[in-house]
């Protein structure tokens, strides 16, 4: 184990000094095994009130709320910038869009949102949180987001209206676009051509 | 006191003088009576977007006119009499006759937006700190740095809390270096829409920027076994976040105080700003607060519902962070008018998300024959790099392009290369990371406009 953590901490020294070299801070890399003891160790209240939820549902803080009370929620806080019916405004759509996301049309738009795109149901109540309304960013309660991603997953066909949203189930939900994400593919690769040969459109104004 | 009362001063002068200079427009006799010459084409730019329905005219004011300025009365002959005193304290502003402004692109909301930096009237490569683009996703965060903190938690042996003044301690360093929008040209994809390069390239800015090695503030708390990722947070409404990769944030990224040779400005996330060499601009966290390690990404709505690149098949790519080389032509660029046949030097950018640039080539007629560009030196990596190119315009028709190849032999694309790989699937679609060849094209009346031709 002791191995293991001295050879990460190697590694990490060899990154360092690299990373140093090439912003030519060569005085600096000498040092850097070294700690320069800045600043203070923060209390775990003062970290504590932080936030950011993974996936898989740690991070999630304590709380609960139903469709119903989100929907009062949503009416009072939401529906001026998203709509009534979640359809958008000033705000992005929520709802609807399966099956836009397959398009080749240039003219037609793709619908994204929360029901058609976003993967994880733990970003809607991280974004809520951090975020939303946008003039009065956390504002809202634990309670009243837990409710309000419950409300947006009920009218999105995506949990029965008897859910219960907490740290337990939002992270259980499944969104219908959980697999629609791969990895970066790039960099592509484009030989210099002096036209591209599948097409010729001539100037376009 | 003192500093308010003067200040008040100086507010109270600069709105006394643009009244006057106002009222002086009004004058026929006055020299300020006709609009200065560069003003007539600055018109005639917005005019050409106004006609594309691009955005509205801003209602000319005096003031609009003046942006960054102080404005002085113009003597008709400056040798015989004084130039304005030397203030014991100033902050000096630019000419009065220099118009080139940032413009917002016109969201639905001027709260979470973009305003874009005119290149066409840039020079060299550093863009100055009052034009470098904006993008924010709750407006432009106001904090005082006395009381701004930077707190290093997750999976690290001891977390810890760091004030500007303790950020300012550790040994720094300095750094020029393009930022771009991953959104830069989003509306380009399909037909040429915006008709400068404000409008196609201005989420492009270079500026030196200064601060302290992120390795270094990592190290100091030490990284515990299993960790791989790492949360940014910003400390405004937007609480923006974005996951790293933990060998990208040791390998050159850095936490930015200062921009050529001050403070960084507010919009570009004063009081501390963490800098991702070569990966879109969103994922450079501005007002930072905080850094969480984690051993997997946390999957934040920037980096799931926003920003990420959906092909025509209805999958879509996540973290695709790199910016790929681009180049583009500033000038002779769209809503210009050429003067005439004649000399006329071809200038612009290039810069790549993955290293130098390596050489620029122009073409004159619409990518059939290429010749090689001049680079101005430095060329220095993940920064605009400046080309030059001698053109010797003969009057008839001509497309200009320029195409980049950086240090790594990645090739910059033509639009049908790229729509080739990437789909045309609409607004909304596959819309970010546009890196692909412009077309400007001219007339035999020297009028330079944005056109497709791929």
């Amino acid at each position: 184990m002791s191995t293991i953590t001295e050879r990460r901490f190697v590694a990490r020294a060899c990154l360092f000094a690299v990373a140093l070299a090439s912003i030519g801070a060569d005085a600096f890399a000498r040092e850097a095994a070294a700690k320069f003891g800045f600043g203070t160790r923060p209390s775990e209240a003062e970290i504590g009130r932080f936030f950011s939820p993974l996936p898989d549902g740690r991070g999630m803080p304590q709380g609960s709320g139903s469709v119903l009370e989100g929907k009062s929620v949503y009416q009072q806080q939401c529906a001026s910038c998203h709509g009534e019916k979640l359809q958008g405004g000033i705000g992005d759509r929520l709802i609807g869009g399966r099956g836009t996301l397959v398009n080749a049309d240039p003219r037609k738009a793709p619908i994204k949102t929360v029901e058609s795109y976003w993967p994880y149901a733990t970003t809607l109540f991280d974004y809520v949180k951090r975020a939303m309304p946008l003039t009065a960013p956390g504002s809202l309660t634990d309670d009243q987001v837990y409710a309000l991603t419950a409300y947006i997953l009920f009218e999105a066909n995506i949990v029965a209206d008897d859910v219960i949203m907490n740290a337990e189930t939002l992270p259980k939900v499944v969104m219908p676009n959980v697999d629609g994400f791969m990895p970066d593919h790039r960099p592509e690769h484009f030989p210099p051509v002096a036209k591209t040969p599948h097409q010729s459109l001539g100037i376009v104004k | 006191m003192h500093r308010a009362s003067y200040e008040a001063l100086v507010a109270e002068r600069l709105e006394r003088e643009a009244l006057e200079l106002a009222a002086k427009r009004r004058d026929p006799l006055s020299p300020y009576a006709e609009a200065p010459a560069p003003f007539a084409r600055r018109r005639f730019m917005l005019g050409s977007l106004a006609a594309l329905g691009v955005g509205a005219l801003p209602a000319p004011r005096a003031s609009a006119q003046a942006l960054g300025a102080a404005v002085h009365d113009v003597p008709s002959d400056p040798t015989k009499t004084p130039g304005y005193p030397l203030a014991d304290e100033s902050y000096g502003t630019r000419s009065q006759f220099e118009t080139a402004v940032r413009r917002r692109f016109k969201t639905s909301t001027p709260l979470s937006s973009w305003t874009m930096t005119p290149l066409e009237d840039g020079m060299g490569v550093v863009t100055p700190s009052g034009l470098h683009f904006e993008r924010s996703h709750a407006g432009t965060a106001v904090i005082d740095p006395a009381q701004h903190r930077l707190y290093v938690h997750g999976m690290v042996d001891e977390p810890r809390k760091y004030t500007m003044n303790d950020l300012k301690r550790f040994p720094s360093l300095s750094r020029l270096m393009f930022l771009e929008c991953s959104g830069n040209g989003l509306t380009e994809w399909a037909k040429p829409t915006m008709a400068t390069v404000q409008f196609t390239h201005g989420l492009t800015s270079t500026s030196e920027w200064t601060g302290v090695p992120l390795s270094a503030i990592l190290n100091e708390a030490g990284l515990r076994p299993g960790a791989k990722w790492l949360l940014a947070e910003g400390g405004d409404a937007a609480m923006m976040t974005r996951s790293i990769p933990l060998a990208k944030a040791m390998q050159d990224c850095f936490l930015a105080y200062g921009q050529n040779g001050e403070a960084l400005r507010p919009e570009q996330g004063y009081p501390l700003r963490l800098m991702v060499p070569g990966y879109e601009g969103n994922i450079n966290i501005k007002w930072l607060r905080r850094i969480e390690v984690s051993d997997a990404p946390f999957m934040t709505r920037e980096e799931t519902s926003k920003y990420t690149d959906l092909f025509p098949d209805g999958k879509a790519v996540q973290f695709s962070l790199a910016m790929e080389a681009k180049s583009v032509i500033t000038s002779p660029s769209g809503a210009m008018t050429l003067d005439g046949p004649g000399f006329r030097e071809i200038t612009g950018l290039a810069w790549s998300g993955r290293g130098a640039i390596r050489r620029v080539d122009v073409s004159t007629d619409g990518g059939r024959t290429w010749r090689r560009a001049a680079l101005q030196a430095p060329v220095l990596p993940i920064c605009h790099t400046r080309f030059r190119f001698p053109w010797q315009w003969d009057g008839r028709e001509a497309v200009l392009q320029s195409r980049c190849v950086d240090d790594t032999g990645y090739v910059q694309p033509t639009l049908g290369q790229l729509i080739a790989v990437r789909g045309l699937n609409g607004p909304l679609g596959s819309v970010y990371h546009l890196n692909a060849i412009q077309s400007w094209h001219v007339t035999t009346d020297g009028k330079v406009t944005n056109v497709h031709d791929y």
